[in-house]
């Protein structure tokens, strides 16, 4: 239990998606600008990490992953190359029933949402957190919580600085940095911050 | 419409990084050598025009309910090309991007033009449409690791222009420079030449702190 415990907290501050492994980036500066925004976007982010990487889990242990498919009598055959191709497939299918679901029952959320649910397809983050799980061969209930945690963080991380930004407006920024640049700056601030979690080991 | 402006207008003018904020995490992640950056510009480059163009090509037989899935299916097999590639000429530099290369298939830009761009347009233009994004991303890569990789470690393309203090020479290496957050700090810079000299990119702010009154007004 305690081990999973120290992946969650490990997964939310020590290996921030977005501050610490900068996955998520476009959405995360685009859809910043309001925290209502930001926290719908979150909790999708969340919903879906926590479904895909343990799914991309099961699909690499007994599909890809070399040697997996002796249970069909295949145990010669690697097909971890297809991995990125798969992983992308759970991905986007996933997003476009959660899109239709989002459409159905919570349009305003799906409104609020508009342009940047299908993007979450092209979320690094999304994809990334299943990279990162299959190069440190996380188990099952591991990938669970893991991907829970990386989605919380990375949440956290984006209404943290939502609620900068809905601050920093009212601020006398150069004319040059308005919106995007010093929004940069401001991540890169951030991010520094978080990187003071860096040596902690729970 | 005019190849030169296809290819050229997303250098500078529509810079996919600088002015539509797409894909940034490999330009953070990537840019502390720029050997690492330039193999990572070259392949962003090849998948982001050739993606373009496929997709172009079967435009009209992608039901729009399914395109998305159809986008990535065309950009994924194109990357597991790259990453196998790479894997079999340069496995140490493959090794230092880890999942980088994979990341190119959810790297905005590419998935950007292929929903904004290919989608719309014949095949030869959403090809130099493709390679003009993939320059200018390639440009901002390059300029961010140039800075990073000559004032963090006194090199470039692991040659050594600046002798460090440690070998004996005469340049301290700025540590922060080979920190993530660093690029964060060069990108806003960059952002903020460029729209200084193009005007019209600057964002209007949504709140404007109103002028002092002068003292003899007031009063």
């Amino acid at each position: 239990m305690e081990h999973y415990l120290s992946l969650f907290i490990r997964a939310i501050f020590v290996e921030n998606m977005a501050l610490a492994f900068f996955l998520g980036m476009c959405t995360f500066l685009a859809v910043s600008k309001k925290i209502q925004a930001a926290l719908g976007l979150g909790i999708a982010v969340v919903v879906v990490l926590t479904i895909t990487v343990p799914l991309n889990n099961l699909i690499y242990q007994y599909l890809l992953a070399d040697g997996a498919l002796a249970w069909a009598g295949l145990p010669d055959v690697d097909l971890s190359f297809l991995g990125l191709l798969s992983y992308i497939g759970v991905i986007a299918a996933l997003v476009q029933i959660l899109e239709m679901f989002l459409d159905k029952y919570v349009p305003a959320l799906y409104a609020a949402l508009g342009v940047f649910l299908p993007l979450i397809t092209v979320n690094c983050a999304i994809l990334g957190a299943s990279l990162f799980m299959v190069e440190r061969s996380y188990n099952f209930a591991e990938s669970v919580v893991f991907g829970a945690g990386s989605g919380v963080g990375w949440a956290l991380a984006i209404v943290a600085l939502a609620g900068i930004r809905e601050k920093l407006k009212y601020s006398d920024v150069p004319e040059g940095l308005q919106g995007l640049g010093i929004t940069f700056i401001t991540v890169g601030l951030m991010s520094l911050g978080f990187m003071s979690f860096g040596g902690i080991d729970i | 419409m005019d190849i030169r402006e296809t290819l050229f207008r997303p250098v500078f003018r529509d810079n996919p990084i600088a002015l539509q904020i797409l894909g940034i995490c490999s330009a953070l992640a990537v840019t502390s050598s720029m050997q690492v950056s330039l193999v990572m510009a070259i392949a962003l480059t090849l998948v982001t025009a050739f993606s373009s163009f496929f997709i172009s090509s079967i435009r009209h037989y992608i039901p729009s309910s399914i395109r998305i899935i159809v986008q990535m299916t065309i950009i994924a097999s194109l990357v597991i090309v790259v990453d196998q590639i790479l894997k079999a000429v340069a496995y140490e530099i493959s090794k230092q991007l880890s999942v980088f290369v994979g990341l190119i298939i959810t790297n905005c830009i590419v998935m950007g033009r292929a929903e904004a761009y290919a989608m719309k347009n014949p095949p030869i233009p959403s090809f130099l449409d493709g390679l003009g994004n993939g320059l200018g991303y390639s440009f901002v890569l390059m300029t961010v690791a140039f800075v990073r990789e000559l004032f963090g470690s006194g090199k470039l393309f692991g040659v050594e222009i600046l002798p460090l203090v440690t070998e004996g020479g005469w340049y301290m290496p700025n540590g922060l420079l080979l920190l993530p957050p660093s690029a964060f700090f060069l990108i806003g810079l960059l952002i903020w030449a460029i729209r200084s000299w193009q005007k019209d990119q600057v964002e209007e702010p949504e709140f404007r702190i109103t002028q002092h009154t002068p003292v003899e007004e007031s009063a």
